[in-house]
């Protein structure tokens, strides 16, 4: 006997798309990002990754579990959270306080909010606005890149016990013998010494900074390429950049001996891998199209602002933090024009 | 063509989806007749509008073309008979719709000739518009499209509204779908015909036929064939879905949009299908009636897909059968194209006026199955792909939070007209398309 027919509402058609597959793309395109942490930082670097991201999918997996949600870590979006994070923190960052900034992200950035697509903020960023303030010193202690040495041993301060200060780190880079090294990443050569590192050496991340963020080039080729697969939204980063350029340009056309250039803004710090896979979390961006580029002008121009004048030698993270919460609002103002609507906007 | 059409972009309107065509299963396909199923089951109501009230008994004989049912009003047309027989009944048929509806059942004369012997020969250059929108009602034309519309009212625009513009739709954006392809390469002297009866019944000072840019082949015979001096063009739009929606079309053809809440008659457009007019073109000249209509049957459940001249009152079953269906594959039967078509609870259902597809798509097709539905992850895709610039997305979390005056009031859910675009290109495999037809039905019975 045939089987019945079957019924179903229209459309009978679906594209081949789904979340899982999306964020399982984003966390490909993160991962030559992780490799060349691990190929500068070295082994500490590794583990960094491994505890963030092993701590946030536990914390997932706890919080979906007892709010009966199911398994929701094979949706694969608290893997980015979790690289993301590793990828931000300074790469000698202590495993215990990298574990505290995954699972608050996780359960006070994502969980809370009811979990995948109801947060309003990014997760990892706050995770990391968590350990900002709670550990401003690890937070900022900065360590060389391509230490000799740095597949077989790890930087000291990453095995820090849990709730101990940092172990300094400042003999073992005395140690190292490096000629150049002076503790401070670019932005802060440039912040408070007003002296500009080569962009080349910026751009292509042969410097110092967090795990993750000092490669611009390979940042870009990575978001480029899931830009391409249309799995991220390119007016994100490009308002990002343009409205970070377009604020830094005039600044440095008054006083160059004193502002950064336009391009040296761009391709430092946390800005590429912000504007690329922060700023762009569909959750937590806004979904309609002038939305997205009022949003990424905001985020530029407000980390430029931090930057020269806050107290702060980065500003991304705040400035993602602070355009997330705006999201709604910058919705409600710019919800699209309707087909056929009178009076108001383009069209007929 | 000129060097600079090279550089030219295809007239369109914004957003829209390009989902696969499959056109090519019946895209060369010429249409074909038939033999008669044994018994036709012509619903009274398969338009718009008042449904048609029978003419005939039970037991009366009647030949095919002879006027089975005669209009009730304005907004309705007449059924005539799509075979030589004898009715049997006058009872209730299954539809796609859902519920059951009154129906002529004909049972078909055995050998029953394909030729049509009701006849009135008229002279259509002596007619005035009254009487070709006249002619037309008593045809017992509609939308043949899909919207099932009565042609004739579309012909006389509200009192001080005037066409300017006839459109004439051929795009055919629904996957599958070739039955208009076809038309425009095989009847496109009816075509014309039919363009030339609407210019002189709607006063309209030009026609022009949009085609979509995947039948170019359909495009270039139509110039070839259209008469000198005749203000009728034909003009490729770009493949997109749904281009073939009125509203789209308009707005790609005449950069003008309908105004929110009116009609295409408020910026001087009347829009008709190119099989519309191609039957009218046929029809009129002999004072003839509507009962059969070209149909696309397709679809990867099909042994031999193709485009049919089918009598209107054919069940599924008989068509499919003919058609080698492989019941033991077939998931859902679809009535229309996949995108707007409606899936068929039974085989019993006929093929009415409306019916432009029957596509049998497999149980196990992937593109069928049954995917996770996770939560809305704001990727914008939806308000990318909706064609009247909705918010599908916020429209989806007012729909789940059970909002749904909200949503008509703020977010424009009447502007909605069920395209899909949005559950297609959804990664969340949402129903949004389904969310937004409960909530406007919820929102019509709370107005009641």
């Amino acid at each position: 006997m045939p089987k019945p027919i079957e019924i179903r509402t229209s459309p009978h058609l679906k594209r081949a798309i789904s979340v899982d597959r999306i964020m399982r793309n984003v966390v490909f395109a993160l991962l030559p990002i992780c490799a060349f942490s691990v190929f500068q930082f070295g082994l500490s670097a590794l583990l960094l990754l491994l505890t963030t991201t092993g701590v946030a999918i536990a914390t997932e997996w706890f919080f979906a579990r007892t709010s009966g949600r199911g398994n929701t870590v094979s949706d694969w979006s608290v893997v980015i959270t979790g690289i993301l994070l590793a990828l931000t923190l300074p790469p000698g960052f202590p495993l215990w306080m990298a574990a505290v900034a995954a699972f608050i992200g996780v359960a006070l950035g994502k969980a809370l909010f009811g979990g995948l697509g109801y947060n309003v903020m990014n997760p990892a960023l706050v995770g990391r606005a968590f350990v900002q303030a709670a550990f401003p010193v690890a937070i900022t202690t900065w360590t060389p890149a391509f230490a000799p040495g740095r597949f077989t041993e790890v930087i000291p301060s990453t095995f820090t016990l849990p709730f101990m200060q940092p172990i300094p780190v400042k003999d073992w880079i005395a140690g190292l013998q490096l000629d150049a090294w002076t503790g401070a990443t670019p932005l802060a050569l440039q912040k408070f010494q007003h002296i500009e590192l080569p962009v080349t050496d910026v751009f292509t991340g042969m410097i110092a900074g967090s795990a993750g963020e000092t490669s611009a080039a390979l940042i870009l080729i990575c978001g480029l390429w899931l830009a391409s697969k249309r799995m991220l939204d390119w007016r994100i980063p490009a308002a990002v950049m343009a409205g970070a350029a377009l604020t830094t340009l005039p600044f440095w056309l008054m006083d160059a001996s004193l502002y950064p250039s336009p391009w040296f803004v761009l391709f430092s710090g946390g800005l590429m891998l912000g504007a690329w896979f922060m700023a762009s979390d569909m959750v937590a961006s806004p979904v309609t199209t002038s939305g997205v580029i009022v949003y990424g002008l905001f985020i530029g121009s407000l980390t430029v602002v931090i930057r020269l004048f806050g107290g702060l030698v980065e500003g991304i993270m705040y400035a993602i933090l602070l355009a997330n919460a705006l999201g709604p609002l910058i919705m409600s103002w710019t919800q699209p024009r309707v087909y056929g609507a009178v009076g108001k906007g383009r069209g007929e | 063509m000129s060097l600079f059409s090279l550089f030219q972009r295809p007239r369109t309107f914004e957003h829209g989806i390009y989902p696969v065509e499959h056109k090519e299963l019946t895209a060369d396909k010429p249409i074909r007749r038939l033999p008669f199923a044994p018994e036709l089951a012509i619903p009274l109501a398969q338009h718009k509008g008042a449904p048609a009230v029978p003419l005939v008994k039970v037991g009366q004989e009647v030949v095919r073309g002879e006027p089975i049912a005669r209009a009730e009003g304005f907004v309705s047309v007449p059924m005539h008979a799509p075979a030589t027989g004898v009715i049997r009944a006058i009872a209730l048929t299954p539809t796609a719709d859902g519920p059951k509806t009154q129906a002529i059942f004909l049972k078909v004369y055995e050998a029953a000739s394909q030729e049509v012997l009701y006849d009135l020969e008229r002279d259509l250059d002596a007619m005035t518009p009254e009487e070709i929108v006249a002619a037309v009602q008593d045809a017992g034309l509609v939308g043949l499209g899909g919207g099932a519309f009565p042609s004739h009212v579309k012909m006389k625009p509200p009192a001080g509204k005037l066409i300017e513009t006839v459109i004439v739709n051929g795009c055919e954006c629904e996957p599958y779908l070739t039955c208009d392809h076809r038309i425009m390469l095989e009847q496109s002297d009816a075509l014309i015909r039919g363009i030339k009866l609407a210019l002189k019944a709607t006063g309209a000072k030009r026609a022009i036929i949009g085609v979509e840019d995947n039948k170019l082949d359909a495009v270039a015979h139509l110039r070839a064939v259209i008469p000198k001096g005749l203000p009728i063009t034909a003009e490729a739009v770009e493949t997109k879905y749904p281009q073939g929606a009125e509203k789209m079309l308009i707005k790609s053809l005449l950069r003008k949009e309908v105004p929110v809440g009116g009609l295409p008659a408020d910026i001087g457009v009347a829009v008709y299908n190119v099989g519309t007019l191609a039957q009218m073109g046929d029809l009129l000249p002999k004072g003839r009636g509507l009962i059969e209509r070209v149909v696309t049957v397709s679809g990867p459940a099909l042994a031999n897909p193709g485009n049919f001249m089918v009598p209107i009152g054919t069940p599924l079953r008989f068509l499919l059968a003919q058609v080698g269906l492989a019941a033991d594959r077939v998931g859902e039967v679809i009535l229309g194209g996949p995108m707007m078509g409606m899936a068929v609870a039974s085989l019993d259902v006929p093929v009415t006026k409306a019916v432009s597809g029957v596509v049998a798509l497999e149980r196990e097709d992937p593109d069928l199955e049954r995917r996770k539905v996770y939560p809305c992850i704001k990727c914008a895709e939806c308000l990318k792909a909706c064609p009247v610039s909705l918010n599908p997305s916020m429209l989806g979390e007012l729909a789940i939070a059970r909002q749904y005056a909200r949503m008509a009031e703020e977010f424009n859910l009447n502007q909605c007209f069920e395209c899909g675009c949005c559950a297609y290109v959804c990664p969340s495999n949402i129903p949004l398309t389904q969310y937004f037809r409960i909530a406007k039905s919820i929102n019509r019975d709370q107005r009641k």
